[in-house]
């Protein structure tokens, strides 16, 4: 019997796309949107947009520049350990940001690990901006080199082999041919931490705190709103989920039109 | 000139790969796939270390293991023609080329006849225009070495055979030491005047295509050829000649002398058909249907029981050849050459 089978399918799609999709749309349908937009002025929403995209844009920076050669690196290489190496990166994330918060504190904390050296040179972490950066390149870099060195081992090695025999020497190799070929996939594993970032909760609340102006991300904003004002909280939301959307069809589009364009990216000098 | 020396030994998974070999004008290294014959030319290239051995240009050494000498493959004067080409997907076809510097790219685009596909990429270009930019990049570079790796096995049959052409000539006129690697007998035979066969690492015979043909020392070398290869026990008989004995029970006759274990080696064009069974000077006969009918060119490859025989296309429609029917397969004692076995 073919019939029930089928209905079994569309009810059980159906079924899980009103669960998800109820609650995003709940976010714009509770209040009217020039309100939602009214909201979006406020100090507080203000305050956390600005400290979000600060530190995103910073945490993402760092991401960017260490991540991409070490993607490159794992992903181009065979030496001793690199499974290790492989793993290491990416148990940040199957942990529970919780775990993260508090493996940041013991790290980096005024009684952690690093925490008489930190203090010897005058430096605080805990509570600043600085440990909002670090809990979001904590945690959002391993999405960025896992999802990289995708992008590399995509790459067909005659392609680099190629580019050796005609006289490039590593360096060139990396910025003329390996670098141009995986932009497409860079872009896309870029697209993804950075919103895994922007959303950090659990390792920031923990490891950076939630002050207004200081530490309080839109998704730490959220949640103080919470209890105090609703409308704030789901404007903050809305917005949250507009980004998302962003990003996603960022990601979708990217490959089929970076993939052989973003030659400029280059640097065109035959130094080596 | 300069000649390439190569002297290398690397243990690869199933055998160990030893090669010695001094390369002046074009050579090719033939054997089936797997036989190591890539990793000869990425070896040379730098893109793969051999255990021990030394490889060098004229005087230049690339590498040698008893001196600690290992250049990058950016140092080493080669240019690499890969198996499927690796032109570069997101540079135009001018870019490619340019991309090894040295030569003014514009003069050898125009050398190949490429000046046209400039601007394309390499997505918009067929096999025979690819094939010419990476010998074009390739030479880009003025490398005092070239290789080939496949080159003709990217490409569709009927561009194949004419490119064949096109590429001798071409290979002849650079005047480079030139190492074409190929898994295709014909292809080794119709772009080189030296063959060597390569065979699960060792180098088995070297020589002229004429001379594989006409004299291989092992039964691998034969079939690869193209030729027949009959496996049985040779004996002499009483009047100078050899009988060998086959599987099958039946036996053939050859002028060569040697016994035991042996391989008849019987060329298809030395192999004839009748419709029954002639009277003629040949010794040799085997009966049995017809298998199959191949054109091949004005020939016709006809496939009788153990044997291949080519006759012309006109004699097969004049006998009126169809698959399955019974015919006599027929050569001569005088064009049976025997090789030892064992």
């Amino acid at each position: 019997m073919r019939r029930p089978f089928e209905v079994v399918l569309a009810v059980s799609t159906g079924l899980i796309l009103a669960f998800l999709l109820l609650p995003i749309l709940a976010l714009f349908l509770r209040i009217p949107p020039e309100d939602l937009l009214s909201q979006l002025t406020s100090e507080v929403a203000v305050d956390a947009l600005i400290v979000s995209v600060k530190t995103s844009v910073i945490a993402h920076a760092v991401v960017l520049l260490l991540g991409t050669p070490t993607a490159y690196l794992v992903a181009t290489r065979r030496f001793r350990g690199r499974s290790l190496v492989l793993t290491l990166i990416e148990l940040p994330l199957v942990l529970p940001p919780a775990v993260a918060g508090i493996a940041l504190f013991a790290a980096f904390g005024r009684a952690g690990l690093l925490g008489d050296t930190l203090d010897a040179a005058g430096v605080s972490i805990p509570f600043t901006q600085t440990a909002v950066v670090f809990a979001i390149i904590f945690v959002s870099s391993p999405f960025y080199i896992r999802l990289g060195i995708a992008a590399f081992e995509g790459l067909d090695p005659a392609l680099i082999d190629a580019s050796r025999t005609l006289g490039a020497g590593p360096r060139r190799t990396f910025f003329r041919v390996a670098l141009p070929l995986a932009a497409g996939g860079l872009s896309a594993a870029s697209a993804l931490a950075f919103a895994r970032g922007l959303g950090e909760f659990g390792a920031t609340i923990m490891f950076a705190g939630s002050l207004q102006g200081v530490t309080q991300t839109l998704p730490l904003a959220i949640y103080a709103q919470l209890a105090i004002d609703f409308d704030i909280a789901l404007a903050l939301g809305a917005f949250l989920v507009v980004v998302s959307v962003a990003v996603l069809l960022t990601v979708k589009l990217l490959p089929s039109w970076t993939r052989f364009t973003l030659i400029s990216l280059a640097p065109s000098g035959r130094s080596d | 000139m300069d000649t390439l020396h190569i002297d290398l030994t690397r243990a690869l998974r199933a055998f160990r790969l030893e090669l010695a070999l001094d390369v002046e004008g074009v050579v090719a290294l033939a054997g089936p796939s797997g036989a190591g014959k890539s990793t000869v030319l990425r070896t040379i290239a730098g893109l793969s270390r051999p255990d021990k051995g030394r490889i060098a240009l004229g005087d230049a050494v690339w590498f040698d293991s008893g001196a600690k000498v290992d250049l990058r493959p950016e140092e080493r004067s080669v240019g690499l023609v890969f198996q499927d080409y690796a032109l570069f997907p997101h540079m135009s076809v001018a870019d490619n080329v340019a991309y090894g510097g040295g030569k003014d790219s514009s003069e050898l685009l125009a050398r190949f006849g490429i000046e046209s596909l400039a601007r394309l990429k390499p997505g918009e270009l067929s096999g025979g225009e690819r094939q010419r930019v990476a010998l074009a990049r390739a030479l880009a570079r003025d490398p005092g070495v070239l290789l080939l790796d496949e080159p003709l096995a990217a490409l569709d049959t009927h561009t194949r055979a004419r490119v064949r052409g096109e590429l001798r000539g071409l290979l002849k006129g650079l005047g480079l030491p030139t190492l074409v690697v190929t898994h295709s007998f014909e292809d080794a035979a119709a772009l080189t005047d030296r063959i060597g066969v390569l065979v699960d690492g060792q180098l088995v015979q070297m020589g002229s295509a004429a001379d594989l043909v006409a004299a291989p020392t092992t039964p691998f070398v034969a079939d690869f050829t193209g030729a027949n290869l009959l496996t049985g026990r040779a004996r002499a008989t009483g009047d100078g000649l050899t009988e060998v004995m086959l599987a099958d029970g039946s036996a053939i006759v050859s002028t060569d002398q040697l016994t035991g274990e042996v391989g008849a080696v019987i060329h298809p064009w030395e192999v004839g058909i009748a419709r029954s069974m002639p009277l003629d000077s040949m010794q040799n006969h085997v009966r049995g249907p017809i298998e199959s009918l191949v054109p091949v060119a004005n020939r016709m490859r006809i496939r009788v029981g153990p044997l291949t025989a080519e006759i012309t296309a006109e004699s097969a429609t004049r006998l009126g050849l169809a698959p399955g029917d019974e015919v006599v397969a027929s050569f001569k004692a005088s064009g049976t050459r025997l090789i030892p076995l064992a």
